[in-house]
């Protein structure tokens, strides 16, 4: 219970910080943050597998990412302009949003009959074994049984967004490298010689 | 989320309001014991890489184009 409180106050804090960091890099910093403490709360939710992917998926590749781009466009542009803040004024109907959707929350899981909610001790077992609520054994189970579909149609979705990737940032002018590699791969004699200047320096290396 | 003229921010900001559907997932998966909430937030943490990575490429190619990446400055589609 400690945790959970610990790690809920922290998650409003680091999201709160996220939002208002006048710098972007700091934003990203405090997102990580966010997630790695995300990630623990997954653990006391019994959802081993899925705080495992959040670090490795969310807080490492996903921020990569946003890293990368943030380097790329600020080699050539200077710091985005701040602007009007218009912070004041998002903020009344922001907080009164969360409130009716927290009430929202309360009340339906008040309203719930407890005979239906399963007992928590069920879940109970040591974490890691097989065949333990949230354990990867018992998720994997899952996704390739009864949700198989749903995990085939991922993988569709991972294409399309790396086609779509690819489409949007990709090269300028990908006819002009297409030509470029074919002239490049016409000419075998130009490799006989690469292949024989590399052989002492493996040698060398073997040394 | 509207409040940032920094497109990199509001990506950030999208990113946090999928955590925190996935949170509330998780969360009832574990009261109610059901796989299906974890495997939910499976597929949202999978669509929102790729939402992700297509964001960040479209402020890419936004910024080719014109230099600029304000989300109030780029209205060249009348939005």
């Amino acid at each position: 219970m400690i945790a959970f409180w610990l790690l809920s106050i922290g998650l409003v804090v680091t999201s709160v910080l996220t939002v208002t960091a006048r710098r972007p890099v700091h934003s990203v910093v405090y997102l990580i943050a966010n997630f790695v403490m995300l990630a623990m709360l997954y653990v006391t939710l019994s959802a081993e597998f899925l705080a495992v992917i959040q670090v490795i998926v969310y807080a490492s590749a996903i921020l990569m990412l946003f890293v990368f781009v943030m380097a790329l466009l600020s080699t050539s542009t200077g710091p985005f302009s701040v602007g009007p803040d218009r912070l004041p004024r998002f903020a009344v109907p922001s907080v009164a949003l969360v409130v009716v959707v927290l009430g929202l929350i309360v009340y339906g899981v008040s309203r719930t009959p407890a005979a239906i909610v399963p007992k928590a001790g069920v879940a109970s077992g040591p974490a890691g074994t097989a065949n333990v609520f949230g354990s990867a054994a018992d998720f994997g189970a899952a996704l390739m049984t009864t949700y198989l579909l749903p995990f085939e149609v991922t993988a569709v979705v991972l294409m399309v967004a790396v086609i779509g990737v690819v489409m949007l940032a990709g090269d300028a002018a990908p006819s002009a490298t297409l030509g470029h590699h074919a002239r490049r791969r016409r000419g075998p004699r130009v490799r006989e010689p690469i292949a024989k200047a590399r052989r002492p320096v493996e040698k060398g290396s073997a040394r | 989320m509207l409040t940032r003229r920094n497109p990199l921010i509001v990506l950030m900001a999208i990113e946090l309001m999928w955590n925190a559907a996935n949170l509330a997932m998780l969360a009832f998966a574990r009261a109610w014991l059901n796989n299906a909430g974890h495997v939910f937030a499976f597929l949202v943490i999978t669509v929102a890489a790729a939402e992700a990575a297509i964001g960040l490429a479209i402020v890419l190619a936004t910024f080719r184009r014109a230099r600029n990446v304000d989300v109030d400055e780029v209205a060249s589609m009348r939005g």
